[in-house]
């Protein structure tokens, strides 16, 4: 139903950006679908294998920047077993076929060679930005390829990769014609960088804002390299670590109080904790501050340092800090939206934190709205303080260490309060669960949790009416990830449609058969079910009786895929 | 119902997960693989009382895969540097030397059971109780060069002093010691 030309119906859709809103409108009607793919330049593609590249260019002739994701999410704590998939070469190589004009490219969880990276480095002329995250079986020679090839290379950005480091020197690859570098990041990087070849890049990128570097960058370096840069917004420090020359650190406070922009500060990979007072200058404007892999820094210190940061909206902080630190915490950043809490490894050191810090947090920051916590203990009482301090959490996610440890005050499950959590959360959107946990904070989560797009389960309920709970209840339900819980069977194939509905779903070590996921895997032929079969040989078809050690199944329009390893069956 | 039986057998000893109502659930779910509380040495993890509250070491925690949730490459580099004391440590007969932290450790009865599992020599733990009698001995290199036996003194200043580990046969430390001799009595009857 157009009243207007089609030009017209094009200059709306500008203003359209958020992926959600972008497919909305394309299932309006025909017309609307012809324009929106028309137009659209950015797609976000949450499962690497749900389409096929070739498909996802001929529907968008315009794309111009493409975010892929690739193992799931499990694989980050080695539930996948190597060489499972998730490779870019087959999206860039299909991308370089059909033209497009590729400007950025994000992946999260692939494998990245150093071939494909020379591929995109050559392929895209307008190529702009790269950011990978959790990727692997890339070097720095292929970091080097798109150093030397990119021309208008804006963004680097390399966050948790593993990348082996070649000793070829890529950071010289940056032709000296390349000033048009915003951001850089390498701080994931384990070698050696030239510092002098850094200085200078920097020094001719007037549009750097965004800069973090690895643990190989001296002080000295450092200081010298921030002073090129006062323009900087987000600094990743690698390594801050004494040196011998007083002068150098006493500059090195000059240059951080020249630094008027910084918003956001991170790293510390290596620490001297007395030299962090050269980063009290910027302290006070920091909204974003990421200590944590600073395991070098003891609570103590990351107290005084907190105390001067009264503008922070995310912090990622070791448990080092203790529940008392999360008080001066509480008590100092009252803007504070997302707090990130990470177990460091130090044993024998009795800081550590519990449900108390997180019951002061509640009580002092309104604004959160995203968790990650690790932590010794929670209780009932303090998850229900915490509920009704906290109604706007959007991400709650709880890991106690001990993974089935009850309520220590009560000996009770966990039940109450993750139940007083979704209830009091209407926007929630992303569980973890943690803690011993009967089916009944499954029906908690399947009445209330309306918003729920991602749960994640491990050694949690008592039986089948668990999982159907939440497959029944949580209707815009995508991701789910259960592993060590007694769903079975019939579980898994009571509702087999609801799985077209979400984008995967992964169960690992539960009671699941072979000749269950069988059944579904015939009943729902656009879904691929794969389960991994690492212990028995190649050719040996297991019994369908047989337990099913991990699954993970995915709707797809792209059909069996065939880069499947061999443990991997799709049936 | 279950609830109102949950109430009693919450209190009985036992190493399934506390609370589980088994006279409900079916038998299949029973046979839970690898429940955590078992896999994680739970009950009787006497690591526990030295540190009040629920610390684990890193040995118990890498006994579950993937628990707690942290990404692989965030446990690769969240490690504090300051604290890590890794030693070489040789035994007789194998071929190839491994490495230890001793950071990790909080005394010598951890260490023992460390190079047990390194190894597979079992009796490392009585060896450092009663050195005259074990198949075989920790002795270590200090700062002066000089091999000592492990276990003499405090832990600290073993850490501290520590440069390499050598878990030595014992049949070879009487071949060391009746070599000295040997050399000893040459020296005697060429004086």
């Amino acid at each position: 139903m157009n009243y207007f030309p089609d030009e017209v119906i094009e200059h709306i859709f500008e203003y359209v950006g958020s992926h959600r809103d972008r497919n909305a409108l394309s299932l309006v009607c025909r017309s609307w679908y012809r324009i929106e793919r028309c137009t659209r330049e950015k797609v976000f593609i949450g499962n690497c294998y749900s389409i096929t590249p070739e498909r996802l260019i001929q529907r968008f002739p315009s794309l111009k920047s493409l975010t892929l994701k690739g193992k799931p999410h499990f694989a980050d704590f080695s539930l996948v077993p190597h060489g499972w998939g998730g490779f870019v070469y087959p999206w860039i190589e299909a991308l370089a076929k059909g033209k497009v004009g590729l400007e950025e490219l994000r992946l999260k969880r692939m494998v990245v060679s150093d071939e494909s990276l020379e591929l995109l480095s050559r392929a895209f002329p307008n190529f702009k930005s790269l950011v990978l995250v959790s990727c692997e079986e890339f070097t720095t020679d292929g970091l080097a390829a798109i150093a030397a090839n990119c021309k208008r290379l804006r963004e680097l950005d390399l966050q948790e990769n593993e990348v082996d480091d070649h000793k070829g020197q890529w950071l010289s690859c940056f032709p000296d014609s390349c000033t048009s570098l915003v951001s850089l990041n390498f701080a994931c990087l384990k070698g050696e960088i030239n510092t002098g070849v850094l200085e200078r890049l920097v020094a001719r990128s007037p549009n750097l804002k965004s800069l973090r570097l690895n643990r190989s960058v001296p002080l000295d370096a450092l200081q010298r390299i921030v002073a090129r840069a006062p323009q900087l917004v987000d600094l990743g420090v690698g390594s801050l670590v004494h040196d011998p020359a007083m002068e150098t650190f006493a500059k090195l406070m000059t240059t951080m109080n020249k630094c008027k922009s910084i918003t956001s500060l991170s790293g510390f990979l290596e620490v001297t904790p007395r030299c962090l007072t050269a980063m009290y200058p910027i302290l006070p404007k920091l909204t974003s501050l990421n200590l944590s892999y600073a395991a070098g820094i003891p609570g103590s210190d990351l107290i005084k340092l907190i105390r001067h940061c009264k503008k922070l909206q995310r912090l990622w902080i070791m448990d080092s800090i203790g529940d008392k630190g999360l008080g001066v915490v509480a008590n100092t950043c009252k803007e504070l939206q997302e707090l990130r809490v990470f177990p460091s490894d130090n044993i024998g050191q009795h800081a550590a934190v519990t449900e108390k810090g997180l019951v002061a947090i509640s009580m002092g920051c309104p604004k959160l709205h995203s968790l990650l916590y690790f932590c010794h203990q929670m209780t009932n009482a303090a998850l229900i303080t915490v509920a009704k301090n906290c109604p706007n959490f959007i991400r709650f996610r709880l890991a106690i260490l001990d993974a089935t440890k009850p309520d220590p005050d009560t000996n009770q499950p966990l039940d109450e309060g993750f139940g007083a959590i979704v209830q009091s959360c209407r926007r929630l959107r992303r569980l973890s669960l943690s803690g011993q946990l009967t089916d009944k904070v499954f029906l908690y989560i399947g009445m209330y949790a309306e918003q729920l797009e991602m749960l994640s389960i491990a050694f949690a309920g008592e039986s089948d009416k668990g999982m159907l709970y939440v497959l029944n209840g949580c209707k815009k339900l995508r991701k789910l990830e259960i592993r060590d819980c007694p769903f079975g069977n019939t579980a898994l194939l009571t509702d087999v449609g609801k799985y077209e509905t979400m984008r995967s779903l992964w169960m690992s070590s539960c009671e699941v058969t072979v000749g269950a996921c069988k059944v579904l895997a015939m009943k729902m032929p656009r879904l691929n079910v794969e389960i991994f079969n690492e212990n028995e040989p190649a050719d040996c078809e297991p019994d369908d009786v047989q337990k099913v050690e991990k699954m993970y199944l995915y709707r797809t329009l792209a059909g069996k895929r065939k880069d499947a390893p061999e443990y991997v069956w799709t049936l | 119902m279950a609830r109102e039986s949950l109430g009693f057998e919450i209190t009985e000893l036992r190493l399934g997960l506390p609370g589980e109502p088994k006279s409900l659930v079916s038998t299949n779910k029973n046979e839970k693989k690898r429940m955590f509380s078992e896999i994680d040495g739970n009950g009787d993890n006497e690591k526990k009382s030295n540190t009040g509250g629920n610390l684990k070491t890193t040995e118990s925690k890498a006994q579950v895969v993937g628990w707690p949730p942290v990404c692989s490459y965030r446990k690769k580099n969240s490690m504090n540097e300051a604290t890590k004391m890794y030693v070489k440590v040789s035994m007789d007969g194998a071929p190839f030397l491994r490495k230890i932290d001793l950071g990790m450790h909080k005394g010598y009865s951890e260490l023992a059971l460390a190079l047990e599992k390194l190894f597979g020599c079992y009796g490392m733990g009585e060896a450092l109780k009663d050195p005259e009698n074990c198949e075989h001995v920790p002795i270590y290199e200090d700062k002066e060069g000089d091999w000592m036996l492990v276990g003499d003194v405090p832990w600290e200043m073993f850490m501290e002093s520590c440069k390499r580990l050598r878990i030595m046969k014992r049949s070879d430390a009487w071949q060391i010691e009746r070599t000295y001799i040997e050399i000893d009595e040459i020296k005697e009857k060429n004086v």
